[in-house]
């Protein structure tokens, strides 16, 4: 009996509901749309922000600084997009593209040199799904407490909340509006089953008040 | 609902945290030299004012962090949050 080879795929949490999320989309002046950008490079840093290492960290990722306002995003621009969110006073997540994350723990780790901190990979921890459309905003108020209007709420910002009971990454990219949500895995049917539920009713006209 | 101000994230709902108890319960200098009793003490016995109460929280679903709050017990108003390990109130 010969063992079969198989080479390891990574196979994203949506992988066998993305035709669900393409046959969810509604368009119009109600339109919403969701689909999943799976195996985004996820690395977790800690250090401490007023560390030298984090000047190091920052430069080396391509940013200024990193982001220490509560809800910052930078985005570095340069051959690969790299985005660092703010977690927390001494934590971040940086994002880029598949398979950009043994790059970014290695540029990670080489800034940080003897600095005291932590560069972890989780990619594998959370997929993305994206949301966008004039009602997306409205798709996710139904599920999440935290004030996404405008004036509270845009591009350029991402917070740690819940979304229909599930701890998500929330991050508006653009007015459109467009949100970007990392889930954990586990619960990303689980999220994905709940928003198209939720984005049903903007198939119908709206319901005169 | 209470809608708890976390220094960090600012206002977000009471789901979102997790309680700690009484805040600032000093650990015994001794506590080898403690009866069972004065250590049960230390353990489960916690003041119950009615009143400002200082408390900790934890943003469990947010940014993670610990922090203090002036909970007054009979209306439940908070009246100040601080960062562990400071003293100024924030608000954020």
């Amino acid at each position: 009996m010969t063992a079969e080879v198989t080479t390891p795929r990574a196979r994203s949490p949506l992988h066998h509901r993305a035709h669900l999320l393409a046959a969810a989309d509604v368009e119009g002046p109600r339109g919403v749309r969701l689909r999943e950008l799976p195996c985004a490079a996820q690395v977790t840093l800690r250090l401490d922000p007023s560390s030298p290492a984090a000047a190091r960290v920052a430069g080396a990722l391509g940013l200024p600084a990193l982001p220490v306002e509560p809800g910052g995003v930078r985005t570095a621009a340069g051959a690969t997009e790299r985005t660092v969110l703010w977690l927390g006073p001494d934590e971040w997540l940086v994002v880029g593209p598949e398979g950009d994350a043994p790059a970014i723990e290695a540029v990670v780790r080489d800034a940080l040199g003897d600095g005291h901190g932590a560069v972890v990979d989780v990619s594998a921890n959370r997929t993305t799904l994206e949301i966008s459309g004039p009602c997306a905003r409205e798709v996710l108020e139904k599920g999440c407490s935290l004030d996404l209007h405008p004036r509270a709420f845009g591009p350029g910002r991402c917070a740690q909340t819940l979304l229909a009971r599930a701890a998500v990454i929330l991050r508006q990219i653009d007015t459109g509006p467009t949100y970007h949500l990392l889930v954990r895995g586990s619960f990303a049917p689980y999220l994905a089953d709940w928003l198209l539920d939720a984005m049903t009713e903007f198939r119908s006209p709206e319901v005169p008040r | 609902m209470l809608l708890i101000p976390c220094p960090w994230c600012g206002d977000r709902d009471e789901t979102e945290f997790g309680y700690g108890g009484q805040a600032h319960v000093p650990y015994p200098e001794a506590p080898e030299t403690l009866t069972d009793a004065e250590w049960a003490e230390y353990l489960f016995v916690r003041d119950n004012p009615e009143g400002p109460f200082t408390e900790q929280w934890v943003h469990t679903a947010g940014c993670r962090r610990w922090f203090t709050l002036v909970r007054d017990t009979t209306c439940n108003d908070i009246l100040a949050v601080h960062r562990t390990g400071t003293t100024n109130p924030v608000h954020p």
